[in-house]
């Protein structure tokens, strides 16, 4: 018999592998911040497009006949619902990252606020539309 | 009781440290009624079954924050989980998630209590006043400000439900920023530049990645999420304001 119990305490860490696979709400967590590398992708054609700008009318215009092909209309389908994924949860989080909103002496309701962005960025989107539309005829 | 009485299979992940290398699961056959909760069916096992099963509890009603576990994997007070919702095909119970297993539900919070400590949880007046100035007075709109923060009941089901305190239990997580900004903001507090560094450390609210899962599971509408999120600006202003505020103020 020993005079000092022994400290039967172990305390059990369980491990993180595999976390989001874990729960439905970690899986759309990891798919909407992995829609961002399509943003970034659509960032980079067009950075591409301003460099082959800078470098005179026959890169340009080699740039825009690119655009045209097949392959790259059906990659920018392929952007495009990506996009409207990522602009749609984005708006989904928002309201967490507000402070409260007081409208008429009622708090704005998360709803509100994610109908709200998203409106904003379709009338944005229409009317850049339009104006690239009326430039370009 | 009613006059079928039926039975549901509860899956407990038992940890008895003495014994068990690992968590092990465990399936008990539980008779119950339409209206008990998960909680009541682990004291049916406890009473009927298995006398060693180790869980905490108090309240029973959703007040004080001691029953919190993972429900089929979610983040939930057990006394406001109903069995009826998982029959015929059972359920399966674990500790908190994130949390070290001291025994079978029971985890070791000490890391939330400390954190807890650390905010300075109470009122920490501007200047203080004599009594024969009177009470600290407050408007209903000056209330209203934090009342949703401090409708928190400590469950830690916030906790559980965030991924990047899972993966560095340095972070301050939700449920103690949201403990820490509703005293901030109340209108009677000074103490904000003490708990601000708090907010900016290394490990405070810039680990945040607005999952945005610990809101979801709050059991108290407290939105966690929201007081982090909304002290990422703070911790911003804070950082700014010390260039143009004259040395010692903007702290
Ligand atoms: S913020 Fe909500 S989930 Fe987190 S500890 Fe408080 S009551 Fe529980
Ligand atoms: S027993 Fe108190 S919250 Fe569930």
């Amino acid at each position: 018999m020993r005079a000092v119990a022994p400290n039967r305490r172990r305390p059990y860490v369980r491990s993180m592998v595999g976390w989001w696979r874990k729960n439905p709400y970690f899986v759309e967590y990891m798919i909407h911040e992995g829609s961002a590398f399509f943003v970034a992708a659509y960032a980079l054609i067009l950075m591409v497009g301003l460099l082959r700008l800078t470098q005179g009318e026959a890169a340009w215009n080699g740039w825009l006949t690119a655009l045209r092909s097949p392959l790259s209309i059906a990659g920018h389908l392929i952007l495009l619902v990506a996009m409207l994924y990522h602009a749609w949860t984005w708006f989904t989080i928002m309201p967490i990252t507000l402070p409260p909103i007081f409208v008429a002496g009622k708090r704005l309701s998360a709803t509100a606020i994610t109908a709200g962005g998203l409106a904003a960025t379709l009338l944005t989107s229409v009317l850049l539309l339009l104006l690239v539309w009326r430039l370009g005829t | 009781m009613s006059e079928i009485e039926k039975i549901i299979p509860i899956e407990v992940l038992r940890y008895r440290p003495e014994q068990d290398t690992e968590p092990v699961l465990q399936t008990f056959q539980v008779p119950f009624t339409d209206d008990m909760s998960v909680l009541q069916g682990l004291q049916y096992i406890k009473d009927y079954l298995d006398g060693s099963l180790s869980f905490r509890w108090s309240c029973r009603m959703a007040i004080c924050g001691s029953c919190g576990m993972m429900v089929n994997g979610i983040p939930s007070l057990s006394c406001k989980t109903f069995l009826r919702d998982y029959y015929p095909v059972g359920l399966r119970i674990e500790a908190l998630a994130h949390f070290p297993i001291e025994r079978d539900l029971v985890i070791v919070m000490d890391d939330f209590i400390e954190k807890l400590e650390s905010i300075k949880p109470y009122i920490i007046p501007k200047k203080p006043r004599t009594l024969i100035e009177g009470e600290y007075l407050q408007t209903p709109t000056e209330r209203d400000a934090y009342e949703q923060f401090s409708s928190c009941i400590n469950c830690m089901l916030c906790y559980a439900a965030c991924p990047q305190y899972g993966l560095n239990s340095k972070f301050i997580g939700p449920g103690i920023m949201a403990l820490l900004h509703r005293y901030n903001i109340d209108s009677r507090d000074g103490g904000k530049a003490q708990r601000m560094e708090m907010v900016n450390a290394e490990d405070g609210v810039f680990d945040c990645t607005a999952v945005g899962y610990c809101s979801k599971v709050c059991p108290k509408h407290v939105d966690p999420g929201n007081a982090v999120n909304l002290n990422k600006m703070e911790s911003a202003k804070d950082y700014f304001l010390r260039f143009v505020m004259p040395k010692g103020t903007g702290k």
